[in-house]
């Protein structure tokens, strides 16, 4: 569709320094880069508004043979700032696309002309500002009308100098998400320009990185979009990762500054254990990764509970009860997980390990009633009955992903080891229990100090939270065990 | 679905055209009509198309000294007062257009006193060029005009890239007043000439007869022509010349013809009449807001109110302090002043009040 050849461009001096690259029909294509990186020259050496060596060929065409009406027909421009000098009416501003179509000596618009503007405007969702100045539109508004004249030209190359600057997420998303339907179902080749990193991935097909005037990547999101990349280009710290929700890379930036918070100090002392919760309150969030009932998944939190519930205790929404319960204590509950638990919670069991680097601390509640085999498991009923091992493991120190993955494989395999030294049985199959059918785990790190890249067992964060879990999963086992010979 | 809004749209552009053509009519009449004596517009009608239709036999029977007054002095006053606002105000419209700024018209950019100087200096040097003849006043006002309005948008693009609106304006002030001193040298100067200059400078259309109007009009017609065909550029222009050249426009060809017919209208009213202020601003301004900002009829819509406008206000400026006159600079520079200060606490005041 457009392929660009050595293309050198500047001002005074040379910015894009031998670019080479071409763009396929219905492509989404997004130009990332630092400011001053060439991105606008880029755009602009593309729609012939800039003097260029090399060559830009569109279908086959050099766009130096081109006048600048048949240019005008194949690409179309929706530039970052817009001169809004008189109260042009809007329809008249998205006519004036149609300028490349015009002739005669008086230039007057065809029914094709009004039907285009007609389409167009509904495209764009400005038909109903139709007879109303520009000057009285928002800049959000205004950029849309923009995009109308845009598309008035009935381009086959969409170029946009940062599209969504101006618009709020709802419209940046709308508009994007138009571009994307226009390029995968009409075959519009777009390229644009992007200074938000995620949209750029999660929108274009293939990205191109410019540094200082030159391609530094030129590949697909996962390519481009690496942490490498990033943080030499744009000189500045920056994470990657896998986007919650959505296949592609999502990027973010971590502030560097300072507050006023307390340390996150991981200590037994900020442990509450009352008649009918387990609570632990630490001074700052912990990033954390649970199976909780509230708040589970990965967040940062510093309010963990613990509710002791009644055996009989049905709920259909236990997320719902335990929102009641946090805000009946005072917690606020965006910033807590919250687990519940049948077994007594007088009898959690605490281990506080203190390493050279670091420190771990673990609670354990437990209460085998509803033990289960994993092996034997579909003996069981569908639905979970409370009666629980919930296994809390905090760790002053910086986890990666991987640590946590591991820590919770490592803090598993220490309960299910307790539980079978324990020898519980799951009362179905008559054979050893590996844990309940409800159990739960929240591995929560301070993210300061000593970096733990891994968890594993034989890691020295393995080798603390390993026998912890053990010590504290069998001493909270017993204490139940003992209880229940009490009859109580 | 959409028909009946271009048809309105049309019949919209049909009343304004209609009313803007009376209006014309109407001044022309009014102005020819009063005076030191009183014409009737019947007998007016009756002299004019005898006139111009004489085997109607129409202006028969007619007081022969009536004709005189309307023929020889209020009538090529009129039509002269005529040709000056409608080039004044399509010079300020394609300006306005084109630089983007509502404050441009030929007066503030010191298009006017560029074309002064030029005029000034040929009564001065009393010079008569071989080519030119009894045009020798006009072509070098007009020569004067381009290059003076040449000059400040050169230096108004050194001075600031974007060439705002601040920058521009002041750029033609400084000008003018450049290009005043030289006026004002060339006035000190001067010995038998003076009565002459001081005429001229003094602006007026009055006791020009009609040589004055056969000078201006060759002028006026190549002016009026270029402009009536850049319309829809001018259209796009209003977005950026960078936008322009985005959507196809010839920017660089488009640019130069339109600054040189701006400046050959200009020119050419300057050379006949002196320097008139604020008609280029006013007008377009109006015409903007009554008619919208679509260049191609706002250029021909311009032309007729400008005329209107200039043509009403010399009669104002001959009759109101008779029997002696106003100079008609000073009705519009009364009229034109306040509008410039209101447009630009409009445009201070930000975009989204329009």
């Amino acid at each position: 569709m457009i392929d660009i050849q050595h293309l050198y461009a500047g001002y005074d001096h040379d910015i894009l320094h031998d670019l080479s690259f071409s763009v396929n029909k219905g492509e989404m294509f997004g130009v990332l880069g630092p400011n001053g990186s060439g991105k606008t020259t880029l755009l602009k050496a593309l729609n012939g508004t800039l003097p260029i060596r090399g060559d830009v060929v569109i279908q086959g065409r050099p766009i130096r043979q081109m006048t600048a009406k048949e240019t005008a027909r194949e690409m179309a421009v929706l530039p970052q700032h817009h001169d809004v000098s008189f109260s042009t009416t809007v329809e008249q501003t998205v006519l004036i696309g149609r300028y490349p179509y015009q002739k005669g000596l008086f230039k007057q618009w065809t029914k094709e002309d009004y039907r285009i503007a007609e389409e167009v405007m509904e495209q764009t969702g400005v038909t109903r500002f139709r007879h109303q100045s520009l000057l009285s539109l928002s800049g959000g508004e205004r950029q849309r009308v923009f995009l109308a004249q845009a598309l008035a030209q009935k381009p086959g190359i969409l170029l946009l100098d940062e599209p969504t600057n101006h618009l709020d997420f709802s419209y940046q998303k709308q508009m994007l998400d138009a571009l994307k339907q226009w390029s995968l179902k009409d075959g519009l080749t777009v390229i644009a320009i992007f200074h938000d990193l995620n949209l750029a991935s999660m929108y274009c097909d293939r990205l191109l990185l410019l540094d200082q005037g030159s391609i530094r990547a030129l590949d697909e999101p996962e390519e481009v979009l690496e942490v490498g990349h990033l943080s030499e280009v744009y000189q500045s710290e920056i994470h990657v990762h896998a986007h919650p929700s959505f296949s592609k890379p999502f990027t973010n930036v971590v502030p560097s500054y300072q507050d006023q918070k307390p340390e996150a100090v991981i200590s037994p002392d900020h442990l509450e254990v009352s008649e009918s919760r387990v609570y632990y309150k630490s001074l700052r969030p912990l990033k954390c990764y649970s199976s909780a009932v509230l708040n589970p998944g990965f967040g940062w939190f510093e309010e963990f509970m613990n509710i002791q519930v009644d055996h009989s205790f049905r709920c259909e929404d236990p997320a719902g009860y335990l929102i009641t319960e946090a805000e009946r204590y005072g917690c606020q509950t965006y910033r807590t997980v919250g687990m519940m638990t049948a077994a007594k919670v007088t009898d959690a069991s605490t281990v506080f390990v203190e390493k050279e680097d670091f420190t771990v601390l673990v609670v354990v509640t437990a209460g085998t009633g509803n033990a289960v085999d994993v092996v034997h498991n579909n003996r069981h009923m569908q639905e979970a009955v409370p009666g629980t091992i919930n296994t809390w493991v905090f760790i002053d120190g910086h986890l990666s992903e991987q640590a946590f993955a591991q820590s919770l494989m490592t803090a598993t395999e220490a309960k299910v080891k307790a539980v079978t030294d324990m020898d519980i049985k799951d009362p179905l199959s008559g054979t050893t229990a590996t844990g309940t059918s409800t159990d739960s785990i929240l591995i929560a790190g301070t993210q300061q100090g000593t970096v733990l890249e891994y968890g594993g067992t034989i890691s020295s964060l393995g080798r603390a939270v390993g026998p912890a879990v053990y010590k504290a999963s069998k001493e909270a086992i017993a204490r139940y065990l003992d209880r229940k010979e009490e009859g109580i | 679905m959409q028909k009946p809004y271009i048809q309105t749209f049309l019949a919209n552009k049909a009343t304004h055209y209609t009313g803007s053509v009376l209006l014309l009519v109407f001044s022309v009449f009014l102005g020819t009509s009063l005076g030191s004596v009183s014409i009737s517009f019947e007998a007016i009608a009756r002299i004019i198309s005898g006139q111009l239709l004489p085997f109607l036999h129409m202006s028969e029977g007619t007081d022969p000294t009536l004709q005189a007054i309307i023929l020889q002095i209020r009538l090529p006053r009129v039509v002269l007062a005529g040709l000056v606002g409608g080039a004044l105000a399509i010079s300020g419209a394609a300006f306005q257009g084109l630089l983007k700024n509502p404050l441009a018209d030929p007066y503030t950019l010191g298009v006017s006193s560029g074309a002064s100087v030029g005029a000034v200096a040929v009564l001065f040097l009393g010079i008569t060029l071989p080519f030119a003849g009894s045009f020798t006043l006009p072509v070098v006002s007009i020569a004067a005009a381009i290059c003076t309005i040449f000059i400040v948008v050169g230096f108004a693009r050194l001075v600031d890239r974007s060439m705002s609106m601040t920058t521009i304006i002041l750029t033609g002030i400084i000008f003018s007043s450049f290009l005043g001193s030289f006026i004002s040298l060339m006035i000190s100067l001067t010995g038998e000439e003076l009565r002459q200059i001081i005429n001229w400078l003094l602006g007026s259309v009055g006791n020009r007869g009609w040589d004055y109007v056969h000078l201006m009009l060759p002028f006026f017609v190549i002016g009026v022509l270029l402009l009536m065909f850049t319309g829809q550029e001018l259209n796009a222009m209003t977005f950026g010349e960078e936008r322009a050249k985005q959507l196809g426009v010839h920017v660089e060809r488009q640019k130069y013809m339109i600054l040189s017919a701006a400046s050959i209208l200009t020119g050419a009213a300057v050379a006949v009449s002196g320097t008139i202020g604020f008609v280029g601003l006013v007008i377009p301004h109006i015409c903007r807001k009554i008619f919208g900002s679509d260049h191609r009829h706002l250029i021909p819509l311009c032309v007729l109110n400008g005329s209107a406008f200039l043509i009403l206000a010399d009669l104002l400026a001959r009759t109101i302090v008779s029997p002696s006159e106003l100079p008609i600079g000073v009705v519009t520079a009364l009229i034109g002043a306040p509008m410039f200060a209101v447009i630009l606490i409009r445009r201070r005041k930000g975009g989204r009040s329009s």
